[in-house]
């Protein structure tokens, strides 16, 4: 790398560098955004599928089977179009004439959190199915209600046995966001586009944004692995 | 329900599956290819060798497909000396960036199955076999593969899977397969909900052809395991 290139990456008047650092922030604080939905709809999934009733059961699966079969890019571009035109119908109908679109930051997060929503269930239903029976039952002997029970055994044991996929999934929900560069949200990958734009140097650019994808993902998976190293001492014999 | 506009729109979908399925089909071959190298290089018995399969494996697992797609596609064309070689001809086109790409990222999935899989080959059958006097391709052949085969076969149709979603990125350089199809429609006729259901519904569907084809390679292959 010549020196120039150096100028372009970097921090001075003529640099990117300060706008790439914005957007690989704005690229985690979507991945957060998007983990946590995703966090609330694979409880809720999990719920589901655990449940005994047959019939949500079967959401629970039609849930995790469609949202993992079909392409992510698939479900941006539906909420984007879709979201969009849903809303400007619903304006319509209040009596506001217009085109009105929602932030592509918020279609994109709610899309990418619906999909890792689906693999997210998956995590939680077979982390719960690992529980050891024998504390839920001596929970109830020592008069717990649902909520302590829920509170006290179920819930903390459940996310540290779901805490290595959960981290798998988070790496792919990071990647993925990725396709909010599609819709328009100056993340990571799309400054880089323009950087590229601006410059004639998409290699530059687009290798500088493959360098920091690879850097938020080791430190959060070191971070990941340290926490599940720590909570997972009382298993340690 | 518009049923014209909904069979005419899956008419013009269902052109883009030869598409999805070539790059699909393509992608998975030449990445178990590579995959394969490099898990035999993740054994390897020198370090340095070891050290370079895990960052291969590392660097695809650890950036987005989009950016890598976008690296190869515009990246590329930005170096002299592949513009003058001969396989510029391949990188000029938005089709063969695109297998370039899904085959990289695929084959670093893959190493770690393969890895995984002859990992998980118990030791002991290996030393009984050594014990027996196999070595070497026999050994391979005859112990380690086969029981590789039971280990990973699930876990790479999973990868097949992902695999296939993955191709609907090539939309994005301008490939028209269902996804790029899907969204040239959306374009001209604003009936998004409609299309992208209706795609959904083809990846769905292949998704499903693929599970078969797995039952059914593992039915074939592995009939031990039939209950």
């Amino acid at each position: 790398m010549n020196t120039s290139s150096l100028t372009l990456v970097g921090f001075g008047p003529d640099g990117w560098g300060k706008l790439l650092v914005i957007a690989a922030g704005l690229t985690l604080i979507a991945a957060l955004c998007s983990f946590a939905i995703g966090g609330l709809l694979g409880t809720a999934g999990a719920a589901l599928k655990l449940s005994s009733a047959p019939l949500l059961r079967w959401i629970g699966t039609f849930y995790t089977t469609v949202l993992r079969g079909i392409p992510e890019i698939l479900i941006v571009y539906l909420f984007y179009f879709g979201g969009s035109l849903a809303l400007t119908h619903l304006m319509h109908l209040a009596g506001f004439p217009g085109f009105f679109s929602l932030p592509s930051f918020v279609i994109g997060v709610v899309a990418i959190g619906l999909v890792s929503g689906a693999y997210q269930t998956e995590a939680y239903r077979s982390a719960y199915l690992r529980l050891d029976r024998g504390q839920i039952e001596a929970g109830k002997a020592c008069g717990m209600s649902r909520t302590v029970l829920l509170w006290r055994i179920i819930a903390p044991q459940t996310l540290r046995f779901a805490l290595p996929a959960l981290g798998n999934i988070w790496q792919s929900v990071l990647k993925e966001t990725a396709l909010l560069s599609i819709i328009g949200l100056v993340e990571l990958l799309r400054q880089s586009t323009i950087a590229s734009g601006a410059t004639r140097q998409p290699l530059l650019f687009y290798g500088t944004a493959a360098l920091l994808y690879l850097l938020m993902g080791q430190l959060t998976g070191f971070g990941i692995r340290s926490v599940e190293k720590r909570l997972g001492r009382c298993w340690e014999r | 329900m518009d049923w014209p506009f909904l069979a005419r729109t899956a008419g013009e979908l269902l052109t883009g599956v030869p598409l999805t399925l070539q790059l699909t089909g393509i992608a998975l071959c030449a990445g178990f290819v590579l995959a394969a190298s490099v898990a035999a290089l993740a054994h390897n018995r020198l370090a340095p060798l070891r050290w370079l399969a895990r960052l291969y494996v590392g660097l695809f697992q650890g950036t987005p497909l989009l950016v890598q797609i976008f690296i190869i596609y515009y990246g590329f064309g930005q170096i002299e000396y592949l513009r003058s070689s001969f396989l510029w001809p391949f990188l000029a086109q938005a089709y063969w960036c695109a297998i370039i790409a899904l085959s990289l990222n695929t084959s670093a999935y893959g190493a770690e199955i393969i890895r995984g899989a002859i990992a998980a080959v118990p030791r002991n059958e290996i030393e009984a076999a050594q014990a027996m006097g196999m070595s070497g391709f026999l050994l391979r052949r005859r112990i380690i593969w086969p029981q590789a085969l039971r280990y990973g076969l699930a876990n790479y149709g999973n990868e097949a899977i992902l695999l296939l979603k993955a191709t609907s990125l090539a939309s994005v350089i301008t490939l028209m397969d269902v996804t790029g199809i899907a969204y040239r429609l959306v374009s001209k006729t604003y009936r998004s909900e409609e299309i992208f259901t209706i795609s959904g519904m083809i990846y769905l569907s292949l998704t499903f052809v693929i599970v078969g084809c797995v039952h059914m390679l593992e039915r074939w292959l592995l009939p031990r395991n039939r209950v």
